[in-house]
């Protein structure tokens, strides 16, 4: 099975009702390891992504991610708007004016966002932020794919590694972000950008696993 | 939660209104993207100075928009930088020709947001540079940090920066003095008491009755430690000696010295707190030249206090005295 552009703007309708829903969740995360915000600018952020989804409902997936990107970039502000901002962005552009993608052009999609986030955050994998969580979800993806799976079993794998690397964020000593201030008394708190990232993958396959 | 505003949500912006309603002679306010500029710019041939971040630390940063000072800021949500939307449109707003320089606080969403701005901004033909400030001596600077937090710095430095851009001084030496204000200043906090983020609705922090946060940041970020609570001279030692220490200063340097409130402090306790420091400097010979004292770069109803010290030489002595008429701070005119 293929991912079409309904299924993004699905996907993206999933994300700003999931954000609202976990807001203060998200903020109490983030209250204890930095500025207990999180909640409140992605759900600004994807509540302004919804005003603007209905202009693209009918446009290519390269085009409504890219107007995700944007749009986050100009209202969320903090650090996890110009990251998913750029995420979006990227994946966007690597979608380009298609309609329907393929497991591994999500995987495509899903690297492109990655180094997007990467080189805006200039963060690497174990320091605990949204890397930790992303990036196992890609790598179970892809191994899934070389293993021959399908796209639903496959983004399930890519989920469950997206959680377990989301709660391996607990133990982890923050060195990017905010966190990092509190040295060692980072430790023992899950990272509220790795959980938002988790939340976005379980949006993910919910709208792909809808009958 | 208990404050004086109609909704969390619009804070901000009711806030920005009150400041364009008092001072319409000083500055004028544009929305949607959110910026504050002076009231008779551009000016042409002047290099604009922006800031801008999170709101929550009134009167920084568009309290100091004005004659001698910043000619933008752009503020942010309670505690969240600003978009790159807001910055690119007021560095358009204050484009006189010589080019803007961005005054960024040392935090990952403010840098990047800036970096986001001024790579648009350049991508429209406008020069810019960006000074980072980083000042705070409660963070170690390592590779396992993001870096030292830029606090009470940035008052300072955007002031002496705002000088030096009045003067008609280009873009390369606003930028140097920046840079060197930056490399000269040092700051350290401590709290008595949490904030509360309007819609996060309650404490960002538990401080117990007798307790204090030494080396808080201005978001209620904890700092070096927890301790019991001491004598005002106890802590002003506290404060001050990782501030020497650090740079180093040193006998028969001259200094700016800054006490700030952290929003809850009342003026007396301020003053009380900079009698304190001034006889620990005076005891290591040091001589404070110039001094402020108030509350400039707040973080909401927090109470406490951060001490920054800036080695003053004629060159930035001479900018600190020019005038400046601002909404928050004002001499000279």
């Amino acid at each position: 099975m293929n991912i079409t552009a309904e299924h993004v703007i699905k996907f993206v309708e999933r994300v700003a009702a999931t954000v609202k829903e976990q807001r203060d969740y998200l903020t109490d995360l983030d209250s204890a390891i930095g500025d207990a915000d999180h909640g409140a600018n992605l759900d600004r952020g994807f509540s302004a992504v919804l005003t603007k989804l209905p202009t693209v409902a009918d446009k290519d997936i390269g085009s409504i991610l890219k107007t995700v990107g944007t749009t986050l970039v100009s209202t969320v502000g903090g650090a996890s708007g110009p990251l998913y901002g750029t995420a979006y962005l990227r994946a966007g552009m690597v979608m380009g004016d298609r309609f329907e993608m393929s497991a591994d052009d999500l995987v495509a999609a899903l690297e492109a966002a990655l180094e997007g986030i990467i080189a805006r955050g200039k963060a690497q994998r174990g320091e605990k932020t949204m890397v930790d969580a992303i990036g196992p979800g890609i790598d179970a993806l892809k191994a899934a794919r070389a293993a021959g799976e399908e796209l639903l079993p496959a983004l399930r794998q890519a989920v469950a590694a997206t959680e377990v690397g989301m709660l391996a964020t607990t133990p982890m000593l923050a060195t990017k972000g905010r966190a990092s201030y509190l040295g060692d008394r980072s430790i023992g708190h899950q990272d509220p950008g790795a959980t938002s990232a988790f939340l976005m993958a379980k949006a993910m396959l919910a709208v792909i696993e809808e009958p | 939660m208990k404050k004086l505003i109609n909704s969390p949500e619009n804070v901000v912006k009711d806030a920005l209104d009150g400041m364009a309603a008092a001072h319409p002679d000083l500055i004028k306010v544009s929305y949607d993207p959110d910026y504050i500029v002076r009231a008779d710019g551009p000016i042409s041939g002047k290099v604009g100075v922006i800031s801008g971040g999170g709101s929550g630390h009134e009167p920084m940063h568009g309290g100091f928009v004005g004659r001698g000072m910043l000619d933008a800021a752009c503020p942010g949500a309670v505690f969240t930088s600003p978009v790159p939307d807001q910055m690119l449109a007021a560095t358009k707003a204050v484009n006189g020709g010589a080019g803007v320089l961005h005054i960024v606080k040392n935090y990952t969403g403010d840098v990047m947001n800036f970096e986001m701005a001024a790579e648009l901004g350049a991508a429209e033909g406008i020069e810019v540079a960006s000074v980072v400030t980083n000042d705070d001596v409660a963070v170690q600077d390592s590779l396992y940090t993001a870096g030292r937090r830029g606090v009470g710095v940035t008052v300072l430095l955007e002031k002496i920066v705002g000088a030096a851009a009045e003067a008609k001084a280009p873009l390369a030496e606003v930028k140097r003095i920046a840079e060197k204000v930056n490399a000269h200043g040092r700051s350290m906090g401590m709290a008595l008491t949490s904030c509360t983020v309007p819609h996060a609705g309650k404490p960002t922090f538990e401080l117990p009755e007798d307790e204090m946060e030494i080396g808080v940041g201005i978001h209620g970020e904890p700092g070096r430690r927890r301790v019991k609570i001491a004598s005002a001279a106890e802590i002003a030692e506290m404060l001050t000696t990782p501030i020497l220490e650090d740079l180093p200063f040193s006998p028969g340097d001259n200094v700016l010295a800054f006490v700030n409130g952290m929003g809850g402090t009342p003026q007396i306790e301020l003053y009380l707190m900079y009698n304190e420091l001034v006889k620990i400097l005076n005891g290591r010979g040091i001589t404070v030249a110039r001094n402020l004292i108030g509350s400039y770069i707040t973080s909401l109803e927090m109470a406490g206090c951060s001490i920054t010290l800036v080695k003053l030489d004629d060159e930035l002595t001479g900018l600190w005295d020019a005038p400046v008429l601002t909404p928050a701070l004002r001499w000279g005119l």
